[in-house]
């Protein structure tokens, strides 16, 4: 703490790695991170308090956070009188094959890429790269017109298995930067002992890649579960529609439904909200290793 | 439509399980495949790693490549929902499309350049405040600092809440008469603004909203950059009396460069192709708030030109393309990516 030299507080000390700040300084660091913190949640907390007014008082200009005559009545209408749960329905069952389908098609794939020189394996991972580049919006038209062809509009197979492919390229850069970081040794300690080139795979790589599988299938999960545009174009009947597309038919109507639609973003946000926020160190240090490491 | 019923989930698992079970035995196929001719017809020593990367490329050629192929015969036809099965594929319907992009409005009345325009301001507004304000609160919380991990933990909720959700609660809140934004405005004195209805603010709006969603990503990254920098680096500049200033110029920023480098160029790829802003916070639908992917979904879907907008498409992923590859040229940022 006393290490560094004390000098006249000038603009320029802000950027330094100071260890000793002063006390004014500290109290403006402070003040900063509070304001900043401010307009990072106060819109949260206005669907918060938009979830909880009574029905006859959603529009109003108060900026109260907790209302004086707060009521759940908005809960209870979502949750009974509107096709929340379908809608929550349909998106889990989507986007949990599809999570589980990308991750398979990324551990294995990754693996060839990581242990393995073949020909076609450079020209391949500068492929994935580049298909990170390719807009979604732009595969839309001919993604749309082979579904209307394949009859794939409307399905939960159609859905889930465009979601599927559209985050393998991501996780197998992350798969192969964490694999690579597994020593050889183990592989060839247990082939001396007899095991094949799958049964190491099995038996020693993936049980040891737990955590990247884990932060995979999480941003597999992600994607699928909060993505609007696909799903706006291959769902068109109501009765198949995910939560995106459901929330969305809400927040259109402002005057009617917004309370609505604030109590149904609030039981969706809570869950998402705490599982990043709980894996968040986890998820970042796997795409620094993807980004950086290479 | 409604009631989540037991028939309803009888069926979605029945169409989910054959689906699974289709792709289980279809990758079988291959794979055996694969095993005889490689393995067993060749005795190519490679036939391992092909089968186990098989999958995922079966995968990607179906759903990528091949529709890329595709988009690129759909350009050269004149499909549109009139013309769904009976179209015509012929070199002059492409020509026609590719000029149609830059000569005609790509919507009732935008025309190309003009979204192009946009979609770069758009593009450059936003990564700039990203990283500006990633940078700042990322310096703010790399000192010690009681109550770190509680600012962390709030200043990244913008990330963590599900963006459609997030843009749709600022659109609301962008109303003129009960919108946060505009009752703030009204009570410190200011006139309150046309959100929806004012092409400038409306622009305005979206890019507010991305900039507020964007911030804690880059936030993050340089936090984690900054904490990889050894200490020892900033005790010998201050022995050598180096203001903070030229601290920052002359370590900090050198050294945040590897992490720097491939977040700006992830940033600019999202932010180029961000859908969800730009189109959802778009009330009015208004075409002066388009950038150039949502354009591209109005002129498929909206206005149903396939055809064209499978050039337009083209066109579009040309100028990204070629940002990378000049920014990834200059930057080296790329290097050794293939090691």
């Amino acid at each position: 703490m006393s290490a560094t030299r004390k000098r006249p507080g000038n603009i320029s000390r802000f950027f330094r790695h100071a260890r000793g700040d002063s006390p004014f300084k500290r109290l403006i660091i402070h003040a900063l991170l509070i304001f900043s913190c401010a307009i990072s949640v106060y819109p949260v907390l206005r669907v918060v308090s938009v979830s909880l007014r009574p029905g006859d008082r959603l529009l109003s200009t108060s900026l109260a956070i907790i209302p004086e005559d707060a009521t759940l009545q908005a809960y209870r209408t979502v949750i009974f009188d509107k096709p929340f749960l379908l809608w929550l329905w349909n998106s889990l069952t989507i986007t949990v094959t599809t999570a589980i389908i990308g991750v398979i098609l990324a551990a294995t794939g990754a693996y060839a890429f990581s242990r393995w020189r073949f020909p076609g394996r450079a020209p391949g991972l500068v492929f994935l790269l580049t298909t990170q580049m390719i807009p979604a919006a732009m595969l839309m038209v001919p993604i749309y017109i082979l579904a209307a062809r394949l009859n794939l509009i409307n399905t939960y197979r159609g859905l889930a298995l465009a979601y599927s492919v559209s985050s393998v390229p991501f996780s197998i850069w992350i798969l192969k930067g964490y694999y690579d970081t597994i020593p050889h040794d183990l592989e060839e300690a247990a082939m001396i002992d007899g095991a094949t080139k799958i049964g190491t795979f099995y038996r020693i790589i993936l049980p040891l890649s737990t955590p990247a599988l884990a932060i995979v299938f999480l941003f597999n999960f992600m994607m699928a579960w909060n993505d609007y545009l696909l799903a706006r174009i291959m769902l068109q009947k109501a009765e198949m529609f995910t939560w995106t597309l459901g929330i969305w038919t809400l927040a259109g109507q402002f005057r009617v439904e917004w309370g609505n639609f604030a109590a149904a973003s609030i039981m969706i946000m809570i869950p998402v909200m705490s599982l990043f926020l709980y894996s968040s160190k986890w998820l970042i240090s796997g795409l620094t290793l993807g980004a950086v490491k290479g | 439509m409604g009631a989540l019923t037991g028939e309803v989930i009888a069926r979605s698992l029945g169409q989910v399980g054959s689906m699974v079970v289709l792709t289980f035995f279809g990758t079988l196929a291959v794979e055996i495949i694969i095993y005889l001719v490689l393995g067993k017809v060749l005795k190519s020593k490679h036939t391992l790693p092909y089968m186990l990367l098989a999958p995922a490329a079966v995968g990607l050629a179906l759903l990528v490549v091949y529709p890329i192929g595709y988009e690129i015969r759909l350009a050269f036809t004149n499909m549109s929902l009139r013309h769904f099965r009976d179209y015509t594929l012929s070199l002059m319907q492409g020509i026609d499309n590719f000029q149609l992009a830059f000569t005609a409005p790509v919507l009732k009345q935008a025309m190309f350049f003009p979204v192009l325009g946009r979609t770069i301001l758009w593009t450059a507004v936003n990564v700039v405040f990203h990283v500006a304000g990633g940078m700042g609160l990322a310096l703010l919380l790399n000192r010690p600092l009681r109550g770190r991990g509680l600012y962390r933990t709030l200043l990244v909720f913008p990330w963590a809440i599900p963006q459609v959700i997030a843009v749709l609660a600022w659109r609301g809140e962008f109303h003129f008469e009960y919108g946060f934004v505009n009752v703030m405005l009204r009570s410190l004195g200011l006139q309150p603004i046309q959100w929806y209805a004012d092409s400038f603010w409306n622009f305005a709006a979206a890019c507010i909203t991305n900039i507020w969603l964007g911030i804690p990503f880059m936030m993050v990254i340089i936090l984690g950059g900054l904490q990889s920098i050894p200490s020892e680096f900033y005790e010998a500049a201050e022995m050598d009396g180096a203001s903070g200033w030229q601290q920052f110029r002359a370590i900090t920023l050198p050294m945040l460069r590897p992490v720097l480098t491939p977040a700006i160029i992830l940033g600019v790829i999202w932010t180029f192709n961000n859908f969800n802003v730009p189109f959802l916070i778009n009330r009015n639908e208004l075409e002066t708030t388009d950038i150039l992917v949502t354009a591209l979904f109005r002129a498929a879907f909206e206005y149903n030109r396939y055809g064209f907008s499978a050039a337009f498409a083209m066109i579009t992923f040309l100028f990204l393309f070629a940002f990378a590859l000049v920014y990834i040229r200059a930057t080296g940022g790329l290097r050794g990516v293939y090691e």
